[in-house]
């Protein structure tokens, strides 16, 4: 299965193996990662599970949809060119070793 | 109170393998005590025939989310109550985003979402705590209070109804309306019958209140009919629109508060977890929302024969779902009988799931958080003083009276 790499704010990281199919927020909320809330449970509706991806592997991503794009204006984290919401990130073997950056907050 | 088997009925039509189940779901005694009936339902099946109403019905967590997540099949323009409008006349104009699917739905949909989404969380963010502060410094200074009509009512009528940017006359519609909205979803019984009945001031009032120049520029309401500038809906939808804020808006989260406050009540032990760490408001009162389920059950009505949980069910049935069993679901809930205010609460079917989901829940979330973390700061503690009184809707699970001693922190 492909690995993420999820960096807390602290600087710990956690590498975890996500099925392909299965979002990078399921593979979190399943793992335990706490600082990905997914409060609305993947619908893309609450930008709980913002993430800041790697600088330099942005450009793997598929880039958003418009709902994803207004939905960032609205974390509670600062957004920055590389925020995500982690339940729109589709895992393929294509992402295996993707990082992504955890916000210090998600309310 | 539930065969495992099919037995000769009158019913409408016999379901192929599903248990049958002589239950009533909108009946006084299943308002009082819902759990035993719940886990009864679980247990016998993931689909079971409900005989009294000729309807299906799904318990368990995964099938209440197969069905919420699979719009196609499982379709919303047929009405989200009992009654089905391919066969009977809805009581008022259909709503244009619960009761429609896509690609109708998509478009209303959005409109919502931005309205109500995460930027404009923050700008009204201070507003409502500040609300939510005056509220809880006027209970804790009254100390015996009724959790219900001072606060599950008072906060949110003294925050949503401005936001919307209603005026000030009339807004004693409001919560009956709702009543109203809710009842209906139900099937053709007391409940319903009355509510329809006396409903004809309160429908005229919101319909008025849906109207362009009624609202307050800069409110919800307003936003709604901002985006018929745009070419996003029509003239003749956004009134409809703001009519889905008002009917949707407040007795939910009305209901949710006063679970919460009534969970916190009941379990000391989480109320002491929460002054301790304020913070924790936010997921207490998410919590409440799996725990109670202020919004029990909702239908969908199928588009073709389908196979679910192993049962055929053919093409034009009413399924319902049981979203407070599906909360409560061992098979997806560790502890499910707990409340607990640390509990990941991501995935609870509370605010629906798919397409459908709430489109307020970032409002209610905004106005629960706010309130218990107010609560948690301002008072020592929080114990029930009188006669719990229970409040029967068809879909909405609350509390008429909860009698509340508090005192200061």
């Amino acid at each position: 299965m492909p690995q993420v790499i999820f960096v807390h704010p602290d600087g710990r990281q956690d590498a975890i193996e996500i099925a392909v199919g299965a979002s990078v927020m399921q593979g979190a909320t399943q793992h335990g990662i706490e600082e990905i809330l997914a409060e609305c449970g993947g619908n893309a509706m609450c930008a709980t599970c913002h993430v800041y991806v790697d600088d330099e592997q942005i450009g793997r991503l598929v880039p958003m949809s418009e709902n994803e794009d207004a939905l960032l204006d609205g974390t509670a984290a600062e957004r920055q060119p590389t925020s995500r919401l982690a339940c729109q990130i589709e895992v393929t073997p294509a992402l295996d070793g993707l990082l992504v950056r955890l916000p210090d907050r998600q309310t | 109170m539930i065969t495992p088997q099919v037995e000769p009925r009158d019913i409408r039509q016999a379901p192929s393998s599903a248990p049958v189940s002589d239950v009533d779901p909108f009946s006084d005694a299943f308002f009082e005590d819902p759990h035993p009936i719940h886990e009864a339902l679980r247990e016998a099946g993931p689909v079971v025939y409900l005989a009294k109403w000729n309807v299906f019905a799904v318990a368990r967590y995964a099938e209440v989310h197969a069905v919420l997540n699979d719009p196609a099949t499982f379709c919303s323009s047929r009405g989200v109550g009992l009654s089905d409008f391919a066969k009977e006349t809805p009581w008022r104009p259909p709503s244009l985003i619960l009761e429609a699917d896509p690609p109708a739905h998509t478009r209303t949909r959005a409109v919502l979402s931005r309205v109500l989404s995460p930027a404009v969380m923050k700008q009204i963010r201070d507003g409502f705590a500040a609300a939510a502060d005056a509220t809880v410094d006027e209970i804790v200074a009254r100390g015996r209070i009724d959790g219900i009509a001072d606060v599950a009512e008072a906060y949110p009528l003294s925050v949503f109804p401005d936001a919307v940017g209603l005026k000030a006359e009339g807004r004693e519609n409001l919560l009956p309306y709702a009543g109203l909205v809710f009842n209906a979803f139900g099937p053709p019984n007391a409940l319903r019958q009355s509510a329809i009945e006396r409903s004809a001031p309160h429908q005229a009032y919101v319909q008025a209140q849906c109207q362009r120049e009624s609202l307050r520029p800069g409110g919800f309401g307003a936003c709604v009919h901002a985006h018929v500038d745009s070419g996003e809906i029509t003239d003749a939808e956004a009134p409809l629109l703001v009519r889905s804020l008002l009917s949707a808006g407040l007795d939910t989260t009305v209901n949710g508060i006063g679970a919460a406050l009534y969970c916190l009540a009941r379990f000391p032990h989480e109320w002491e977890r929460l002054r301790d760490d304020p913070g924790l408001a936010r997921n207490a009162f998410e919590e409440a929302v799996r725990f109670e389920s202020p919004v029990q059950t909702f239908f969908r009505t199928t588009t073709r024969p389908v196979e679910l949980g192993g049962v055929a069910i053919g093409e034009g049935e009413k399924v319902l779902m049981f979203l407070g069993a599906a909360n409560r679901d061992p098979r997806r809930w560790e502890n499910p009988e707990r409340y607990d205010i640390t509990r990941r609460t991501s995935g609870h079917v509370g605010f629906g799931s798919g397409i459908h989901m709430c489109v307020g829940q970032l409002v209610a979330r905004l106005e629960g958080e706010v309130l218990l973390s107010a609560l948690a700061r301002k008072a020592r503690s929080i114990t029930v003083s009188g006669p719990v009184k229970r409040r029967y809707n068809n879909t909405l699970r609350g509390l008429e009276s909860l009698p509340l001693a508090i005192e200061g922190a």
